[in-house]
């Protein structure tokens, strides 16, 4: 693929002993590990926590107010950050993804890049980080070590963050949940140090160990309704993106479950492969290698999964090549712009692991989400009956009230579903059969009414 | 049944709108109230509770709350809470378990409930607004209250297509209807109809509301038109359409239900004191500086403005000849009666309370008394929506678009002036000038239609007038944050903040902060104050509005110009026209002829064509006669002597063209709709040649999608791809079994940018019609919709064959590899028939001295329920019109700012550019709402035509079917472009 925009700003050799690089935050816990990495190789890097009503106007200032939420949020975070004063802004560069693919997102970096030159800021460098290399600068390049190093980044973050989720609503004490995830985010970024390879026998006995501090968690055995997210990969993770609706959903009593980010990986590499299956698209060799990474990254994801059930306290995320299957009859592998046949795939694995109550997120307007998303919920509905979804749309514009209020409603279905209330028989006024029908006979029931 | 204990129990159902409560004692209800809490929610509630206080007498009661206002007290007052819809299913379940879907509205919200066939509850999405709310605010519009709205609907005879995706859509198409003079009853019945429209899309989803429907809620109750057209609509008997008394009450009574289970048993004096430290209780929300520190600061910012006024004289003394400028807007009409050396005899501004003819004929009595013999009226002129309707009514001299009205006026105030930004009632229009002349216009549209009619509207519904509300905004401590991005959505922020506490004032500063910001960020889309200019003109009634005014110079950080006649700019703008047009006499309307005016209107449908135009014919005595609502000339009986060149036209006919040849195979479907309205000559090629019938669905039209609507999940996907639900629908109802519409992850590969994807929506939509038109599912009904890769051509006809042979098991791959080959040239030849076809346009506009415009969407804008006409509207001028794909391989391919991946939309950049080395060619812009690639394409389509000295049009289209708008901005383009022209000559 080409790319245009010859004129970009590069990130020199010289930029990197001295620049600071603002990552945008996602996923709390995988992005403090990969910035660490970032930072043991000589980066500054620095992630935003800027947030809030200024991030937002900061968005519908510089993007195009009918571009996605995401998008918005990004950009917004990042010019409200160069704005702040807390960096010379000659001193710093901004770090976005890039997935390519057809879904508008991948025009990210270019939107970021016209709203630095709208405000004024058109000479800092923004580095791409994408995984097919799409651009490339000078001064910032992932070596071998380094994508190995926040490749496991990413396998921690997911367990820390599954983990977490089992034990936070259970507490008995505030907060020691997110204290253990801390302790183990700065123990492993110990531990990434260096520059070797990192041993896969240490990173496997971490697993081992992280299950087993979690699992020593003291925690209330009481019942909680199990609520699973999805949705498009930035609001679905960011607490910025989704109102925080973790923390929403667990005011309302509730266990939050989310498919991790590796998931989200296997699928991009899945689609090379099923390209080259519809289209003959990518030769021989290079879909080879593909399915060899594939088959390598799934062989990592279960020794995950196995970590977890072999403690045996935790239920663990789905396995890939599981994940992929269920969709079939629903939607085609095909569907790969934005999170694609993904998003239906775990609608449908998280029924399967008995979590029937599902929050989709996405931006309004979203594109893909039409398709995956809405688009698969009356299917869905029909063949697992107790399913249980709420597509909840995010927005600059959207209130808060309006989706807190939609995803109550998905929660008191799912108590009911649980059968919560149908323990006990409703005491009732009589004339039951008259509620309804003519008018006559409905205001006969009221005829008690003081007022008429 | 068991009888509950003789304990009492309360349900409280706190809407956006409205308070309900009802008392429940040994299952007869012996309290009930319903009551609209004018956003005091928290004090209303409680004096409902009181007066039922002797009800309650000395026991115990248990107590739920309901609603979304509801939330905030429950948790305030630690009373517990159940989730309205839910609420609502356990009564029905409980009280009519026969009942098979409820529909439920709201004030804010509208509901729907399925029992049958797997329980399901749904709420509308956030883009939706056909509710209570919804109701309310048409009714201010037409002038009445909601229940005289009601009754005006019983009596319609006919009704008109509205736009049923959200309210700002609906008023959109309302406003314009009200202007051209369509009966209010119609227009009644007309709301309710798109109410009912948008309920059936957003809420239904693809499940059909049958059997016994339960109607409950506030509108449902007491609108009659609204059951009316339900019961109409969804097709009910007399028994299956159920509008229960108690209606209103259900989610109370579900309430009073779940605290029965669940409350702690209170007295009444627990209960009040509870909800008294509720009431007190004080939420932060989200607050903006305020707009005026002090009354000094608002003093020094009056007199800066005070200095902007015009000359005035008096009409009483003046003798001498005067210029008239009538400016019908779209929701108030002005007049201003302009002396000779430009002084101001007489103005006039007023609300048009859905009538402007008789308002602008009670002035010009007026007027033409007052003038007597003295002051000679030498030449009029009208401008605004109402321009040719008033024109006609009072035979004005002449007319002219307002947004050269609102240029003339704006120049003679500051002629070194090079930004206006005007906002109306219903329109925002912002001009850049340079060298005297527009340099670019930029409008809204109806998904950045925050503007004046908004404020007044909204000050209406809390009973102050507009003036009084928006002085209630200047002095507020903590305006509240309302966002921008849609009336819709800021509705539903001034309910947030006024559940949180937020008081008028605050509201009232908040909304003027939200119009501005509307009007910067999503109109203008600008980013600072030195991209507007240095001399910036404010104008437009809404200026009037100081914390409007106020807000905007915050926002941008520079003083503006505005004139103390900012209201009467087009009006001015229209008498300085009419000026200039230097006639020897004015032919408007004696005052003698205003004695024996009369007014009156019917609306016909058209049939001389297939578009059935819904035509208003207004008869103004003496035989005069002005029709409007017209897409064409033709029922003017006016016919073009010979049709123009339009590519649009020509497309759709050869596609028409491609007829269903008998082959072995039997046949096959094919839906006439998004990609398939370019790719129909390849499958058509192929298919054919492997031995299928190919049946496509019909061509478009409201009915294709009326007839799909049902099964539409997302409603905020755009009305292109809503369209394919009903050529499905189209397909099985012709008997055809086997249909073909296959994913299109990629393009055919035009080698103009950096990949040939299509958009997500052309993509894949197949597989979403495959998930939710159930009749696809049906035994013996094939749907094909195979992933192809159009774009391989070597490998496609392989691929293919794979996939078809599990179907067709007698398909040999020779076979289609010879199909793949002729569909390939099909292809090809068709790509080199446009071309061609849009070459000979073009040099025969040239030859005849013709205008061009370039008209650029996706090739699935030629489906004229789609485009609605437009391209025969731009025709109408005389302009021959073409499409982007016939111009797009003229030019090198053009590197953009953005990445450059989608087939049509690189023709999009590429057409721009080559339109900006053609000084007879313009490009106007054709973008469907919810099209997400296009918040990417516009911005840089823009951005080349102006690097190219073009104006950029942009026209958003939906269901829309109202061209008022798209008439505006394209004679804009035109006047603008004329003037340019002009002033280029003159400075040559």
């Amino acid at each position: 693929m080409q790319l245009q925009n010859d004129e970009r700003v590069l990130f020199t050799k010289e930029m990197k002993r001295d620049y600071t690089i603002l990552v945008p935050t996602m996923l709390p816990v995988h992005f403090k590990l990969m910035l660490n990495i970032l930072r043991e190789y000589g980066y500054r890097a620095e992630l935003l926590e800027n947030s809030g009503q200024r991030v937002v106007d900061s968005g519908l200032r510089n993007v195009h107010n009918d571009t996605c939420y995401p998008a918005l949020l990004v950009i917004g975070q990042m010019i409200d950050a160069l704005e702040s004063g807390r960096w010379d802004v000659h001193k710093v560069a901004l770090l976005i993804t890039q997935t390519g693919g057809g879904c508008r997102a991948s025009n990210y970096i270019h939107l970021l890049r016209k709203a630095l030159k709208k405000s004024g800021y058109g000479f800092v460098p923004v580095v791409s980080l994408s995984a097919n290399g799409m651009e490339k600068n000078p001064g910032f390049s992932l070596t071998p070590m380094m994508l190995d190093r926040i490749f496991y980044a990413m396998t921690y973050g997911d367990l820390l963050m599954l983990l977490a989720n089992q034990c936070r609503p259970y507490e008995t004490e505030a907060g020691v949940t997110d204290a253990l995830v801390d302790r183990w985010a700065n123990r492993l970024t110990d531990e990434m140090k260096g520059r070797g390879p990192l041993s896969y026998r240490a990173v496997r006995r971490n697993y081992d160990a992280i299950v087993a501090d979690f699992a020593a968690l003291p925690r209330k055995t009481e019942e909680k309704v199990l609520v699973g997210v999805v949705g498009e990969i930035y609001v679905k993770f960011s607490p910025l993106g989704n109102n925080n609706l973790e923390d929403f959903l667990l005011s309302e009593g509730a266990e939050v479950v989310v498919p991790g980010l590796l998931d989200f990986c296997l699928y991009c590499v899945y689609n090379q492969l099923n390209d080259h299956k519809l289209y003959g698209a990518g030769g021989f060799w290079k879909t080879l290698v593909f399915r060899k990474v594939y088959d390598m990254l799934c062989k990592k994801q279960k020794d995950v999964i196995e970590a977890v059930t072999r403690e045996g306290t935790f239920r663990p995320g789905g396995y890939f090549p599981h994940t992929v299957e269920l969709v079939r009859g629903y939607i085609s592998h095909g569907v790969k712009m934005g999170e694609g046949w993904l998003l239906t795939a775990e609608m449908l694995e998280l029924i399967e692991q008995g979590v029937g109550n599902i929050v989709c997120t996405q931006p309004f307007g979203c594109l893909p989400n039409h398709i995956v998303g809405k688009g698969m919920m009356r299917i869905i509905k029909a063949r697992n009956p107790d399913s249980n979804i709420v597509a909840v749309d995010y927005d600059p514009g959207a209130t808060k009230i309006n989706q807190e209020n939609r995803i109550k409603l998905m929660l008191a279905n799912a108590a009911s579903i649980a059968g919560q209330h149908a323990a006990r028989e409703v005491p009732l006024p009589r004339h039951e059969e008259e509620y309804g029908g003519e008018p006559a006979v409905s205001s006969g029931f009221f005829s008690n009414s003081q007022h008429e | 049944m068991e009888r509950i204990p003789a304990r009492m129990t309360m349900g409280i159902d706190i809407g956006s709108t409205t308070v309900k409560i009802i008392i429940v004692k040994n299952g007869d209800v012996v309290y009930q109230q319903y009551e609209r809490h004018m956003s005091q929610v928290r004090p209303k509630t409680l004096e409902l509770i009181r007066m039922a206080k002797d009800v309650i007498g000395g026991g115990e009661l248990t107590v739920a709350l309901s609603g979304s206002a509801g939330l905030g007290v429950a948790k305030a007052a630690g009373l517990p809470f159940i989730q309205e819809v839910f609420a609502t299913g356990e009564v029905v379940k409980s009280y009519a378990p026969d009942t098979d879907c409820v529909i439920e509205l709201g004030g804010e919200d509208a509901k729907i409930i399925f029992f049958t066939g797997g329980l399901e509850e749904r709420m509308n999405g956030s883009c939706a607004g056909g509710t209570g709310a919804f109701i309310d605010q048409m009714a201010t519009l037409l002038d009445v209250t909601p229940e005289q709205l009601d009754t005006l609907s019983l009596g319609s005879e006919k009704l008109y297509t509205i736009a049923s995706r959200c309210g700002v859509f609906a008023k959109s198409d309302i406003q314009p209807l009200l202007n051209q003079g369509a009966r209010k009853e119609d227009i009644a019945a007309s709301i309710f109809k798109a109410v009912v429209d948008q309920t059936i899309t957003g809420l239904a989803q693809g499940r059909r509301i049958t059997g016994k429907v339960l109607f409950l809620g506030g509108p449902l109750y007491y609108f009659k038109g609204l059951q009316r057209e339900f019961v109409r609509s969804l097709g009910l008997s007399h028994e299956n359409a159920v509008f229960p008394d108690m209606g209103r009450y259900a989610v109370a009574l579900g309430s009073a239900l779940f605290a029965e289970k669940t409350g702690q048993p209170m007295t009444y004096e627990e209960l009040v004191g509870r909800l008294e430290a509720a009431a007190s209780e004080s939420h932060a929300a989200r607050y903006l500086e305020p707009l005026f520190e002090n009354a000094d600061d608002y003093a020094a910012f009056l007199n800066r403005h005070g200095k902007a006024s015009v000359g005035r004289a008096d009409l009483d003394a003046y003798e001498g000849d005067a210029y008239l400028g009538v400016d019908c807007g779209s929701t108030t009409t002005k007049l201003v009666l302009m002396a000779e050396d430009g002084r101001i005899l007489y103005d006039y501004y007023s609300a048009n309370r859905g009538n402007p003819v008789e308002i602008i004929r009670e002035q010009l009595v007026k007027i033409r008394a007052r003038c007597g013999d003295r002051v000679a009226v030498c030449g009029s002129a009208a401008t605004g929506y109402g321009e040719d309707l008033v024109k006609n009514a009072f035979s004005i001299d002449a007319g002219l678009v307002e947004t050269m009205a609102h240029f003339k006026a704006a120049r003679f105030f500051d002629p070194s002036v090079d930004f206006i930004l005007d906002i109306g009632g219903q329109d925002i229009k912002c001009f850049k000038v340079r060298d005297n002349a527009i340099d670019s216009i930029m409008l809204n549209e109806a998904c950045s239609s925050g503007c004046g009619s908004f404020i007044g509207t909204f000050a209406q519904s809390m009973g102050y007038s507009v003036e009084e509300f928006a002085k209630l905004g200047l002095f507020a401590r903590y305006p509240v944050d309302l966002g921008s991005r849609c009336t819709v959505f800021m509705n539903s922020s001034v309910k947030q903040a006024q559940k949180e506490g937020a008081g008028v004032e605050d509201i009232s500063a908040g909304i003027s902060i939200s119009v501005v910001k509307n009007a910067i960020y999503k109109v203008i889309r600008a980013h600072s104050a030195e991209e507007l200019g240095q001399s910036i003109v404010v104008q437009g009634g809404t200026f009037l509005n100081d914390a409007v005014l106020r807000s905007f110079e915050r926002e941008i950080g520079h003083d503006v110009v505005r004139p103390a006649i900012a209201g009467l700019m087009g009006a001015y703008g229209a008498a300085l026209y009419a000026r200039e047009l230097a006639l020897p006499e004015s032919s408007l309307i004696s005052a003698k002829e205003l004695e024996s005016f009369r007014h009156a209107s019917k609306s016909v449908t058209c049939g001389l064509c297939g578009n059935h135009c819904n035509l208003t014919v207004n008869t103004f005595g003496g035989g005069k006669k002005f029709i409007s609502g017209n897409r064409c000339e033709r029922p003017l009986g006016r016919e073009a002597a010979e049709p123009l060149p339009n590519l649009f036209a020509w497309k759709l006919e050869q596609l028409e063209a491609l007829k269903p040849l008998p082959g072995r195979r039997g046949k096959i479907g094919v839906p006439l709709g998004l990609n398939m309205l370019e790719n129909l000559p390849f499958w058509h090629a192929f298919l054919t040649a492997l031995g299928f019938e190919v049946v496509t669905s019909g061509v478009s039209t409201r009915e294709t999608y009326i007839k799909g609507q049902f099964s539409i999940p997302s409603d905020t996907v755009c009305y292109p791809a809503k369209l394919m639900h009903g050529h499905i629908a189209d397909l099985l109802e012709q008997g055809v079994t086997t249909i073909f519409y296959p994913c299109m992850t990629y393009n055919f590969d035009e080698e103009k940018g950096d990949n040939h994807y299509n958009c997500p929506v052309v993509a894949y939509y197949p597989e979403l019609l495959r998930a939710n038109v159930s009749e696809l599912s049906e035994p013996g009904v094939h749907f094909l919709y195979p992933h192809v890769g159009i774009h391989r051509p070597a490998k496609f006809a392989d691929k293919l064959f794979h996939n078809l042979r599990a179907v067709y098991p007698d398909l040999t791959l020779r076979e289609v590899r010879e199909a793949a080959r002729t569909a390939y040239t099909a292809y090809d030849d068709w790509m080199k028939a446009v071309k061609a076809e849009g070459r000979r346009a073009i040099a025969w506009a040239r030859e005849q001295g013709r205008k061009i415009v370039v008209l650029s969407g996706r090739p699935y804008h030629i489906d004229p329920e789609i485009n609605h006409g437009i391209d025969r509207l731009i025709a109408s001028f005389g302009i021959v019109v073409v499409s982007e794909d016939c111009v797009a391989d003229l030019v090198e391919p053009v590197k953009v700012h953005v990445l450059n991946q989608w087939t049509y939309h690189a023709r999009l950049y590429n057409a721009a550019k080559y339109v900006t080395a053609q000084p007879d060619m313009e490009l106007v812009q054709l973008v469907s709402f919810g099209c997400g690639i296009d918040a990417i394409t516009t911005d840089e389509v823009r951005d080349i035509l102006e690097a190219g000295g073009k104006l950029c049009t942009q026209l958003k289209i939906d269901e829309i079917t109202n061209l008022g708008a798209v008439r505006i901005r394209i004679r804009s383009l035109l006047e603008a472009v004329e003037e340019r022209e002009r002033s280029h000559a003159a400075t040559k």
